[in-house]
This record gives structure tokens, C-alpha cells and sequence, in this order.
């Protein structure tokens, strides 16, 4: 993959995911299946050849701990530099503060916190075949599955919760309408000159912005520059350059460019049609419009294009951006999704390190993992649980639906169900868990 | 009303299966529209020639070929001249399974009112087609009535499927080839249920605003502007309860169709068909007149053309090459030339040198020499004497044309009009021997006024013939006497003034071509109106969810801050009232219910009047006695 330079937003220590994040643990470490979440998306990345990579992270420490934790275990594999923003600067804000390390003509700039198995790559290319300007990666929202909240389905159902609305021409590629943000739960207002441009759009409240884009990186550097006020990748510059398609502002230097190559196409093909519609109904005036043909470049209306890429049904794509999807992702990545771990999974269904150890009668049911060094006593039992590295775990205990983190320490007739333990906790005998997030913080 | 539903949806399921029920039609043979006047002040437009043959016609064919077997013609406008039509066609003679039957009514003003005379007369009992007299069509109902049915016995709130076909609109006019407006509808493409659907769009509105709703039970929509009303319904009988029901109700579309969607309380469901190779359209106006009588000759509409005896229309026309149609006895000099799609009617006279070319000529016409004629439409008993030029010009029955006129594009000259020699008529008037009704009448009240008074009797055109007067002023139509003749000596007929704001519509829907100026005029607009767009894009605050928020809630707040202004505006003004002598307790009324209407709280009332009294206090210091306490 030439000429693509690849930013990893790592994001920092989101207060969205508190406890579970701490100074020691930003974001971009917390575990999935026992590896940082940051780890999927350059491991992704890896596997569409793009090794090229710029990881940027919201304040100095956090991006110290990842970049020690990126060097020690990416070190032959990856060329990453690891950049330091100010906290709270927003995505565009994290962007701006690389830009000028961005040189190749596409940008694809990947959130860290994505699990997923689509190829950057497919992403890539869509981008560079359209000569679009943005081309961004959306997914089949999750269908608000068979989580624990289900017992209050029948309010939840009416209110689904949605992530985008977005707005598709016939053929699916071209990016006509997106709504981010506050603006999801209000009324569709859709432009009326991009639907006349298209003639048909299509709606679609399904989707999800994966946060992966493309963008070609002048237009990328144009638009930070010019907007100052653009805070979010996905709710300002976005939404920004998919209103004014059709009369593109992005200013000259790289624009015009491409506009000749690609864009200028489209517009052209607009133009056409119209124009030999007008031949039907107005012959005469047909040719003079011609000789006034807005060919000239003052007179021609610029137009970009924004393009989407829809990841198959089948393929999984979640985000870590809230304890929720911790606890989903966690599980699905032992459980539905389990090709994105990495591990081999045993005839149970189950991933048990062969330096842990298990006492008599305890049993590690199927989508499990018991991390290495891990001891568990007697008469213990563990569904859809990840255990951490080091743990010790007395006897008598159940853990149902949770994660434990690394070198916790839970005692006898402990019962933790639907919670999440981070590192270094102590459980003392039976402690009761239901729904919890524990941090030693 | 439940239960009312509940047992019509049952008494129509049931005989469904046990007797069959006949396909019925309803056909309005009225337009209540008065875009083809002044013609339609003397004929109703149901029977006016389209390519030599009423426009009835066309719609009645297609009726019984789609399997019809009663159909009902609802008129109104001239009802008489449509019944007599039908009592002389063959339509009302034939045996075998297709009946017509005239309904009449003279005091119906829209489609709602029709379809509800039609609900009283109780005549309809199952599915029926919906449409009016001016549809030309051959498409197919068999399928759009199967799903029309499977439909309605799975969910008994589908009343109406309609007929949709691809049609984009120009991109620069915003109006379909027909010379519709644009629609915008939005469909479900699984189901396809109509979601949302607005004609007349507002030019200056950039956004189309849809309910979040309509996304709540289905994740995906299709918006459409590329698609064309064929004004074809398949109705249950549920509509035309639906109609009386409403009595508001008065236009199909705007109405009904609008209502139905809003409403979500009944729950009745409105689908959509749409055809791909079949032909469906109707005429709406002069444009669609041209662009359907052109289709018609290049046979689109097939097998309704011209040399296809699909109804009685006996004249045997004769295709050649280059779509040219003539009737056998056509009495063509040898110099004349009669050019691609073209028509020429039984018995008509064309002279030397004569030209003719994407025009359609009517029966027991005579053409002079040097005469001119393109894209025009002819209609029987033409008299068009030497050296004449129409171009893109409608001529009604009995026109006579003195040497030398020049008709320029967009000419309507109605029934028997004259025009006097060398006479060059400008582009877009519209001539009749009747007077343009002054604006104040109501366009249906006159149009009934008409129905009921019939025909215009002959004396009056004599009468007119001495006055041959013609009206330089716009906006005086009456000025009768005067005596700059534009019609010529000799000539007959009054030039119609545009109506107001009425001028801006003429080249949208004339017959002849969009002007160039103007489509230069649309793409100059269309740059400038992209620009205008970007600045508004511009100026949307743009930032992360917090700012998002913060948008609406200040485009929020712009909205109450207007409205709180015009209140204290009103509440002000209404304050001035006092003092200048209304009876407080009046006021004080006024300005409860100007408190209600802006739905504004005792305290925003209280202000607005301390407001106005600090003001009037402070411009008039001195002068006031009134207590104004007793106000708040």
C-alpha cells in the first residue's frame, strides 16, 4: 500500500471509560482478551501493510506508557512514532498537531480503540479508485443484542438507540449525508440540491461510522487550517465536507488537481445530463449554453466527492468507548468474534494457559480465558469470563460474565458477576459482585 | 370508527372470495384546474383533441383494457357537452363487458367533492381505479392490483397503491418533461409504503425535513426525486369514506395523500407501483400536452397511436418514414413539405411551399401557401391563410389566421378566434373570443357558472366581432372599446393579460421551449444559489456534540426570541390601543389571547406590558391619565 500514511488516534484517559482507565492504564492498554486494545488496530493495520504508522495520544504519560508498551512489543514489525497532544483537544484538535508530519497524498486515520476485522486496505483502495476526498468506513450498527439490559427491552425498543444516519447514492459508494452526534435524534433534513444531483438517496439508519477515513491529505490539512473551530473528525470536519460536495471550498493548491482527474469527471457527467436534457426541451438554447459552457474555471462549480465503504454483514467492528462495549467486546472477542483474539482456542471452546493452574472441581466453562500464571482453587467456576495474568483465586468462587484484570486477587466464596476487576484488586472472602467496575484507583 | 373499519374491511374481503366483484373506475372528467384556459371555457378539457383524438378517449381505451368493467365519468364543467360526447361515442353503444356511466354533478369544486357525490351515490363496492380523464396510459394494472390486494388482505390500512414512474427532473427548472413541478417522495424499498411526499416544493426551502420517526421502523428509506406522479390510483372503497370523513379534503394529493401520511393516528397506508416500460402520464398543462402528443407520435404509448384503431376513430391514418401520419384524403401541394412527426388530419389542404414539421394538423383544415407551421398543434376547421408562421402555437377549432400572421411561441388562440392580416401575436398570449373573467371570481365558480350557462352561443361571438377590441394594459382587462387592434383588422378575440405573477409560470408551462435566456438566467442562479448555500453552510456552528447541542438549542432560541419579539411587538401595539382611547377591558381581553396564541406566560405578558408602558412613558412624559394598572 504506497502513499498512504496512517494516523492512530489512541485517544487518552477517557473519562467516558473511568474506572477502568487510570494514569497506568490509558486507554489505548486497556486489555481485550488479555491484549491492549490498541493492539487490534495495529495488528490490523499490519495485515493490510501498513506499517507506517503515527499513534497519537492525549497527554505525555499516557503516550510514554504506549509508546514503551508499542516499542517493546511491535519493535521489528511496526515503524510507529508516538506524538503527545494536549488532553481534551478533540480529534481534528490531535490532527492539527501532526499535520505537519503528513506528507503522502491519502491520510487514513483509524481510532484506536476499534476491534474489527474489516481491511484497512478494502478502505484504502475505495478511496484511491473514487479519487475521492474523504471515503470512511461504516458498519452495520450492532443489533442491540442479547445484553444484560434487556429486562427494560420494551422502552428501549422504541427509543433504539442509533449511531448515524446516513445518506447513500443507488450504488452505495458515494457518501451524500451523514448526521453525528446530537444531531441523530432530531429530524433528517437532507440537502435538496445533493438530491437532485442523485435523483434517488437512500436513508439508511443501520450504519455505523466506524471511525476509520481516508482522507486525501491536502483537503485534510485545508479544511484544519481554514476551520479552527472543527473540534471532531466525525461530527465537524466530516459532516463539513459531505454538505459542500457539490461546491467545494477546499481551496486551490491541492484541490484542483484532482478535480481534474477525478471529480471533474463527475461534475462533467452531471453536466451532461442535464445539459442533453435541456436539448430535448430547448434546442436552441442547448447551443448556447454550450459556447457558455462553464468550462472556464471561475465559472465551474467545483465539486468533491465523498465516498463510503460498507463493511459486510458478517464482519465484526465495535468500538471500546464506553464500559459497555468493554464488557462486549471482551466478551465477543473470547466468544462470536473469536478469530480477532489471536489465540488458539482448546476443545472447550476455551483459552487456558498452560501455566495456569486449576484446583479440584473447578470447572472454566466454554468462551473463557485464564491468562497465564493464574491460580484458581477448588470448586470454582468461570462462564464467559476473562481472567488476567497472575491472578489468584481462592475456592469456592464464581465468576460469571466479567473481566478480571492482571494480578488481582479474589478470595474465598467471592461471586462476581457482570463486573469488571481491574489490576492490583483485592477481593477479600465473599464479596459479592453484581454489575460492578473495581479499580484500586 | 374501529368498528366501522373492521366491518368494511370485512364485508369487502368476504364477497371477494365468494362473488366476484367487478373492477370499477373512476374517472373525473373534470380537472378543477384552469390551467388550459381560456380553451376550457368552452370545452372541458376531457374532450379536448389530443393528436385528433379527446383525451377521453385515450383514458377510456386504456380502462377497458386493463380489464375495467364499470367505469364512472364524473363530470362537472360542462357536464352536458361530456355526456353528450359519451350518449354519441361508441362507449355507452357497445355491448360486451365494459359500461360507462356519466355521473353529474354542478356544484363539486375539487376532487374531494367529486369522490364524495360518488361515496353518497353508493356505487362502488370494492377496488377501484382512480383517475382522471386526461390520462393517457397503456400499462398493465394486473400487477399493481395483485399486490394492490395481497396488501390489503394481510393489512386491511393499505387504501391506495399509486403509480409512480422514473422521471428526473431538469436539474436547472426543478420541473419534469411533463412540465410538472419536482416531487420528493420518500419510500420504503422493502415495503414499498409511501413515506413522506411533497409536490409544489418550496424553492427557497434547501433541505427536505423528514420525521426521525419515519426511521423508527424501518432502517432504511429511499428519497426520490427522480420520480413521476402517473395520477393513477388503485383506491379502496376506505377512500372515498376517507373523503366524507374529511370534508376538508379537497385536493388528492395535496390533501389526501399529505393527510394520510401526517396523520398516524387512523394508520392508513398509502404504497407505490412503479412501472418501468409501460407509458403513464397525464396532461397537467400545455407542456405536458406537447411532450404527450409528441410521445403519442413516436408511438411510446403504444398500441394508442394514431394508426391503430384502438377506438372509433375511423379515419384511416397512414405512417411513413419519419413518423409522419396522414389521413387518406389529404390534399397536399406538390411543393409543400410535410417533415419528420408530423400529422395531418382527413381533410385537409396544405398550398405550395408550405412547410410543416413536428405538428399535429386536425381535420378539414386549409393551408394556405408559404405557410409555416412547426411545432404547433392544429386543431379541426383551421383556416391559416398565405405567408403564415407558427411556431410551438396551439389553434383551437375554427381559427382563421389572415394572411401574414406570425404566431410566435406559446400562442393559445381558442375557438373561432380571428386574427387580422400581418398581425404578429407575442409570444405566450392566449386568445379567446370570451373575456378574460376578472380576477375577483373565483376560477371554479366561473368555470361551474359556465357548466351550467353551456356553450357560448354564436351571437355573442358576432357580437364581439364589431368591438374587435383588444387590450393594451395588462391589468384592465375590461377596457373593451379601445380600439389598438392586436389581433388586426378584422379580427376577433381578446388577448388575454397574464394574471399576476401568472407571467413568471408561462414559459414553465407553454408549449413551447424554455427560452434560452431563461435556462442561462436558471444556471447563473443555480451558481449563486450554491454559493449562497456554502455561506449557510458556513455559518452553522460547527463543532463536536457539545456545540451541536448548543446549535439547536440556540436555532431554538432564535426562534422563541422572534417570537417573544413579535409578541412584545403586538403586545405593544395593542398597548398603544389604550392610549389612544379603546376601552381597557377590551384590551385587556386582546391581549389575554395574544398571550394564548404566542403560548407565553403570565410573567412574559407582565414584562412585555412594563415594556411598552416605560416606552410610551418615556416618549410622552406627561400626557397620559390612564391607569394602567389595571392592565397587567
Amino acid at each position: 500500500m504506497m502513499d498512504f500514511q496512517v494516523v492512530v488516534l489512541a485517544g487518552g484517559t477517557a473519562k467516558k471509560l473511568a474506572p477502568l482507565v487510570s494514569k497506568e492504564v490509558p486507554k489505548a492498554l486497556l486489555p481485550v482478551a488479555n491484549r491492549p486494545v490498541l493492539s487490534y488496530v495495529l495488528e490490523l493495520l499490519e495485515s493490510s501493510n501498513l506499517k507506517d504508522l503515527i499513534v497519537v495520544v492525549e497527554g505525555e504519560d499516557a503516550a510514554l506508557r504506549v509508546g514503551g508498551w508499542i516499542s517493546g512489543a511491535y519493535v521489528d514489525r511496526l515503524h510507529v512514532e508516538v506524538a503527545a497532544v494536549p488532553e481534551d483537544v478533540g480529534t481534528a484538535g490531535a490532527l492539527r498537531a501532526v499535520a505537519h508530519h503528513l506528507t503522502a497524498n491519502d491520510v487514513l486515520i483509524v481510532s484506536g480503540d476499534l476491534v474489527s476485522d474489516v481491511p484497512p486496505g478494502a478502505v484504502a483502495a475505495t478511496h484511491r479508485r473514487h479519487g475521492a476526498v474523504v471515503t470512511t468506513l461504516l458498519c452495520y450498527a450492532p443489533v442491540s443484542g442479547p445484553s444484560d439490559t434487556g429486562s427494560s427491552a420494551g422502552k428501549d425498543k422504541v427509543k433504539k438507540s442509533r449511531y448515524n444516519i446516513v445518506g447513500l447514492d443507488p450504488t452505495r459508494q458515494l457518501l451524500l449525508h451523514i448526521a453525528a452526534g446530537a444531531e441523530v435524534e432530531k429530524d433528517i433534513r437532507v440537502q435538496k440540491n445533493i438530491l437532485r444531483a442523485v435523483g434517488q438517496l437512500e436513508i439508511r439508519a443501520d450504519l455505523m461510522d466506524a471511525h476509520m477515513y481516508a482522507f486525501k491529505r491536502t483537503v485534510l490539512q485545508d479544511v484544519l487550517d481554514q476551520k479552527d473551530t472543527f473540534h471532531s473528525i466525525r461530527q465537524d470536519v466530516l459532516p463539513y465536507l459531505v454538505r459542500t460536495q457539490l461546491r467545494s471550498e477546499i481551496s486551490a493548491n491541492g484541490l484542483h488537481k484532482v478535480e481534474d482527474n477525478a471529480n471533474g469527471r463527475v461534475s462533467s457527467q452531471n453536466y451532461v445530463t442535464w445539459m442533453s436534457q435541456h436539448r430535448e426541451i430547448a434546442p436552441s438554447a442547448y447551443q448556447e449554453l454550450l459556447a457558455l459552457s462553464p468550462r472556464s474555471p471561475e465559472n465551474a462549480l467545483r465539486t468533491h466527492k465523498c465516498c463510503a465503504y460498507i463493511a459486510s454483514k458478517s464482519k465484526y467492528c465495535a468500538r471500546l468507548n464506553s464500559i459497555q462495549a468493554f464488557s462486549d467486546i471482551n466478551r465477543d472477542v473470547v466468544g462470536e468474534a473469536s478469530h480477532l483474539s489471536g489465540y488458539s482456542f482448546s476443545s472447550q471452546n476455551n483459552i487456558i494457559h498452560p501455566s495456569a493452574e486449576l484446583g479440584s472441581k473447578t470447572t472454566v466453562g466454554p468462551q473463557c480465558m485464564l491468562a497465564e500464571g493464574s491460580q484458581m482453587g477448588d470448586k470454582c467456576s468461570v462462564k464467559r469470563s476473562i481472567i488476567g495474568r497472575h491472578c489468584r483465586i481462592g475456592s469456592n468462587v464464581k465468576i460469571v460474565n466479567s473481566v478480571v484484570m492482571n494480578h488481582v486477587t479474589i478470595e474465598d466464596g467471592c461471586l462476581v458477576q457482570g463486573s469488571v476487576i481491574c489490576s492490583n484488586v483485592h477481593l477479600q472472602e465473599r464479596v459479592v459482585l453484581k454489575d460492578c467496575q473495581i479499580s484500586p484507583m | 370508527m374501529a368498528q366501522k373499519k373492521g366491518h368494511r374491511s370485512l364485508s369487502s374481503d368476504d364477497p371477494e372470495e365468494l362473488a366476484r366483484v367487478p373492477l370499477q373506475a373512476v374517472l373525473l372528467a373534470d380537472s378543477f384546474a384552469t390551467k388550459f384556459r381560456p380553451i376550457t371555457l368552452e370545452r372541458p378539457k376531457v374532450l379536448l383533441p389530443l393528436v385528433n383524438a379527446p383525451m377521453i378517449d385515450y383514458t377510456l381505451a386504456w380502462l377497458e383494457s386493463v380489464g375495467v368493467e364499470e367505469a364512472f365519468v364524473f363530470c362537472c364543467a360542462h357536464s352536458q357537452q361530456v355526456k353528450d360526447y359519451l350518449n354519441k361515442s361508441q362507449w355507452m353503444k357497445q355491448p360486451g363487458t365494459f359500461t360507462v356511466q356519466p355521473i353529474e354533478s354542478h356544484d363539486s369544486i375539487s376532487a374531494g367533492d367529486a369522490l364524495r357525490v360518488i361515496y353518497n351515490l353508493g356505487v362502488i363496492c370494492g377496488d377501484f381505479v382512480l383517475v382522471s380523464g386526461d390520462t393517457i396510459s397503456n400499462m398493465s394494472l394486473k400487477e399493481a392490483l395483485q399486490e394492490h390486494k395481497e396488501r390489503r388482505k394481510k393489512d386491511p390500512l393499505a387504501v391506495m397503491t399509486m403509480v409512480i414512474k422514473h422521471s428526473k427532473p431538469s436539474s436547472l427548472t426543478h420541473q419534469t418533461r411533463l412540465g410538472n413541478d419536482e416531487i420528493l417522495m420518500a419510500i420504503d424499498p422493502d415495503t414499498k409504503e409511501l413515506l413522506y411526499y411533497e409536490d409544489k416544493t418550496d424553492q427557497s426551502q434547501r433541505f427536505i425535513t423528514l420525521d426521525k420517526m419515519l426511521l423508527a421502523s424501518t432502517p432504511t428509506l429511499h428519497l426520490h426525486n427522480d420520480k413521476q406522479d402517473c395520477y393513477i390510483d388503485i383506491c379502496s372503497p376506505e377512500v372515498l369514506s376517507l373523503f366524507t370523513d374529511n370534508f376538508d379534503y379537497q385536493h388528492l394529493r395535496r390533501h389526501f395523500v399529505k393527510g394520510l401520511l401526517v396523520d398516524d393516528l387512523m394508520g392508513y397506508k398509502i404504497f407505490t407501483h412503479e412501472i418501468h416500460s409501460s407509458y403513464a402520464a397525464r396532461i397537467d398543462n400545455f407542456r405536458s400536452y406537447d411532450t404527450i402528443s409528441k410521445d403519442i407520435i413516436q408511438r411510446w404509448t403504444y398500441p394508442m397511436v394514431p394508426d391503430v384503431q384502438y377506438f372509433g376513430n375511423c379515419s384511416q391514418m397512414k405512417l411513413d418514414r419519419l413518423g409522419i401520419y396522414k389521413a387518406p384524403e389529404v390534399d397536399q401541394s406538390r411543393t409543400a413539405q410535410i417533415r419528420a412527426f408530423s400529422l395531418i388530419g382527413n381533410g385537409t389542404a396544405i398550398g405550395d411551399h408550405s412547410v410543416i414539421s413536428n405538428s399535429v394538423i386536425g381535420q378539414s383544415c386549409t393551408i394556405g401557401r408559404n405557410v409555416s407551421i412547426q411545432g404547433s398543434y392544429i386543431w379541426d376547421n383551421v383556416i391559416i391563410e398565405d405567408d403564415c408562421k407558427l411556431s410551438h402555437a396551439l389553434v383551437c377549432d375554427g381559427v382563421h389566421l389572415r394572411a401574414g400572421v406570425v404566431l410566435e411561441p406559446g400562442v393559445i388562440l381558442s375557438f373561432k378566434v380571428e386574427v387580422g392580416q400581418k398581425i404578429v401575436i407575442p409570444a405566450y398570449s392566449k386568445v379567446s373570443l370570451l373575456p378574460q373573467p376578472s380576477k375577483q371570481d373565483s376560477d371554479e365558480e366561473l368555470e361551474y357558472a359556465d357548466a351550467n350557462s353551456g356553450v357560448v352561443e354564436s351571437p355573442s361571438i358576432t357580437s364581439i366581432a364589431n368591438t374587435r377590441n383588444v387590450d393594451p394594459v395588462p391589468d384592465s382587462p375590461d377596457a373593451e372599446h379601445s380600439d389598438t387592434s392586436e389581433v388586426g383588422i378584422s379580427g376577433v378575440g381578446y388577448i388575454w393579460s397574464t394574471t399576476e405573477g401568472g407571467h413568471e409560470e408561462e414559459w414553465r408551462h407553454s408549449i413551447a421551449p424554455i427560452p434560452a435566456e431563461k435556462l442561462m438566467e436558471f444556471c447563473l442562479s443555480a451558481h449563486t444559489d450554491l454559493g449562497v448555500s456554502n455561506q449557510d453552510v458556513n455559518s452553522l456552528p460547527a463543532s463536536g456534540e457539545l456545540q451541536l447541542d448548543s446549535e439547536s438549542t440556540g436555532f431554538d432560541d432564535g426562534e422563541d426570541y422572534k417570537d417573544s419579539a413579535d409578541f412584545e411587538k403586538e403586545v405593544e401595539a395593542t398597548f398603544q390601543r389604550v392610549l389612544a382611547g379603546v376601552n381597557p377591558e377590551n384590551v385587556i381581553l386582546e391581549i389575554n389571547s395574544l398571550r394564548l396564541s404566542y403560548d407565553m406566560s403570565h410573567a412574559d405578558c407582565a414584562g412585555s406590558l412594563f415594556y411598552s408602558i416605560m416606552k410610551s412613558a418615556l416618549s410622552a412624559p406627561f400626557s397620559s391619565n390612564l391607569s394602567f394598572g389595571n392592565l397587567i
